[in-house]
């Protein structure tokens, strides 16, 4: 506890009461204001979303016929020899199906945007290992994926470029319900 | 302690098969609790004239961090992983098992996509940037010098109650089938106040909000709702948030269906249009008998359940029971919930628990005298909107089985003769 007669702690007790009364201005008018700003390094390293016109794809690229071994290293033993499905989510075929009584949803036959194949594997795949492949396997594989769903052909490069040109099957099928008309 | 007797008169019945008004809540509610004449009650031993062990001697110490009963260790969420993952599906909220509204925090039901991450607050930073003047940066302890606000909401999961779309009713419990939804008090920063000090840009109209799990988590949020009452979440039910909650950080977004309150928050990047990520597309979109599909169909609908009495549970003889159950919607307040014993032939008003709160659960309360017959017992909520909850017949033409999402249909249950209770579809 400090005590009066120190001029020291006098005057740490003033500053405290001026700091109290202009942070309870200041808290009214504009916030605390206490965020800092992030390095350009840090946004780059976080900033990992693709957006359906793809912006955020990075520079690199790959073709289904480099994408068929990072499947099979990565890929199958979830998602089964050609995407159809084994222990998770079946990734290929189903087309035709959607608007059906029985709707197989796969990434050809349901996912409206291609980009998004490249977001979610890039943030969240493998499944034990998310964020260790690089970039060119990650478009590698995006385009093995549109290949085995026969929306793109084998030798077809995807990049930063063609990848959010490649227009998905099933997009004309999904509508904004937000903002409600 | 003797059982009141009470007029025939307060015993008013005012639907058919035995519902009473709800007046008896105000007038003898007490008393008829007190005597044990509401509820579910199972063959328990007599009382004993013996002195009990726990008089015989000092009770047990304190502890740091309580602990419940050992007698109710039975209360428990059923948990569903995806196979092969042990953090990955869901667990359910025992609503069966609960009273009031407040879920407790171990109770509250769980959905990750890729397990549930053990983060250091002081390694765990927020940013805000994208569509912004300044990109922020905030620490766990800048957050908490922030001012903050409390209320008690609900979330819920759109998948909630998706066993019940399946041709043949399920017979797990309540919880097994409509569980995913949970309520709590959530304490923290006004995200408006963030996105002010960072300065959104006029045509930043959406947000995207992302986790710091394994799956990356995130899910695009519109501004009008994060500048209307979304929180950056710290704190659930007066503690820090669980680590299935999103320790340290959640948003929470009233009302809105559950993962989009994007848990273990990292990013908050300001957009001019959707990120389109999986979950809003090839996920939590709703498939409609057309083959079109929704996206962005966000607030869960008015909604009400019986939790009591509901599948599993065994009722006794003849008598007076409490039907119990929850309502919610994200539209505001439940401005009234209905009770059927007789498969939906005839409804009576049943009484609210106070508070009745916007966005959050609201516990509804039916007295009931039970003949000892057959009955099928139905709640029907309408919220302050007037909107009403559909039948499950109503659902389904309108989103088909197919849809998989935003199931707000009536449960119906029913009691046979010898009080077991069994899921019916009406």
């Amino acid at each position: 506890m400090p005590t009066a007669q120190s001029p020291m702690s006098i005057s740490k007790v003033g500053l405290v009461t001026v700091a109290a009364t202009l942070f309870a201005t200041a808290f009214a008018q504009e916030g605390p204001n206490l965020g800092v700003t992030p390095s350009p390094e840090l946004l780059a390293a976080w900033d990992i979303s693709v957006a359906a016109d793809g912006t955020g794809l990075p520079p690199g690229s790959g073709t289904a016929i480099d994408g068929a071994s990072v499947y099979t290293r990565n890929c199958l033993a979830c998602h089964g020899q050609e995407g159809e499905g084994l222990l998770h989510d079946r990734l290929v075929g189903g087309h035709g199906t959607i608007g059906g009584p029985a709707p197989t949803k796969t990434v050809g036959s349901y996912w409206p945007y291609a980009t998004t194949i490249f977001d979610y594997i890039r943030r969240a795949m493998p499944y034990l290992q998310p964020q260790t492949l690089s970039d060119d396997e990650t478009y590698a594989l995006t385009a093995y994926l549109l290949y085995l769903n026969g929306i793109i052909d084998a030798d077809q490069v995807m990049n930063a470029a063609t990848l959010p040109e490649v227009e998905m099957p099933n997009l004309k099928n999904f509508v904004l319900a937000y903002p409600e008309a | 302690m003797s059982k009141p007797s009470l007029p025939d008169s307060t015993l008013e019945q005012v639907a058919g098969n035995g519902l009473l008004h709800r007046r008896i809540f105000l007038t003898h509610g007490a008393a008829l609790i007190g005597a044990g004449s509401l509820g579910l009650l199972a063959a328990r031993p007599a009382a004993s004239q013996e002195i009990p062990p726990w008089m015989r001697a000092p009770g047990l110490g304190m502890s740091a961090y309580g602990e419940r009963s050992p007698f109710e260790s039975d209360v428990t969420r059923g948990v569903a992983a995806v196979p092969g993952t042990t953090g990955t599906g869901a667990s359910r909220t025992p609503l069966e098992s609960l009273q009031g509204t407040i879920t407790p925090s171990a109770l509250h039901f769980e959905r990750h996509h890729s397990g549930i991450p053990e983060i250091d607050p002081d390694a765990h930073r927020l940013l805000i940037h994208g569509l912004v003047e300044r990109p922020l940066v905030f620490s766990m302890d800048a957050l908490h010098r922030y001012p903050m606000v409390s209320r008690i909401q609900f979330i819920e999961c759109s998948g909630n109650s998706r066993p019940n779309l399946s041709a043949t009713p399920p017979q797990g419990s309540c919880g097994d089938i409509h569980g995913m939804v949970s309520c709590s008090e959530w304490t923290g920063v006004p995200l408006s106040i963030l996105l002010d000090e960072a300065g959104v840009a006029p045509n930043g109209r959406w947000i995207l909000a992302e986790g710091t799990d394994a799956a990356a988590m995130s899910r695009s949020v519109p501004m009008a709702k994060a500048l209307d009452d979304a929180l950056i979440a710290l704190y659930q039910n007066g503690e820090r948030l669980r680590p299935a909650n999103g320790y340290p950080v959640r948003l929470f977004l009233p009302g809105y269906e559950g993962n989009i309150s994007v848990k273990w928050l990292r990013r908050l990047k300001v957009t001019a249009e959707p990120v389109m990520t999986k979950d809003e597309t090839s996920k939590y979109s709703d498939l409609l008998p057309s083959g079109q599909s929704l996206l962005f169909t966000f607030p869960m609908r008015v909604k009400s359940v019986i939790t009591s009495p509901s599948t599993g549970l065994q009722l006794d003889g003849p008598g007076l029971y409490e039907i119990s159950g929850l309502a919610w919607s994200a539209a505001g307040k439940i401005r009234a919930v209905d009770v059927s014993a007789d498969g939906g032939q005839t409804w009576a008003e049943a009484a609210l628990s106070e508070p009745v709160l916007p966005k959050s659960l609201t516990r509804f309360r039916m007295a009931w005298r039970r003949d000892g017959g057959p009955a099928v017992v139905i709640s029907r909520a309408i919220d302050e909107t007037g909107e009403v909850q559909p039948t499950r017949d109503e659902f389904l033409a309108d989103k088909g089985a197919q849809v998989s999402y935003h199931n707000n249909a009536m449960q119906a249950w029913r009691i046979d003769a010898d009080g077991a209770v069994t899921n019916v579809y009406i």
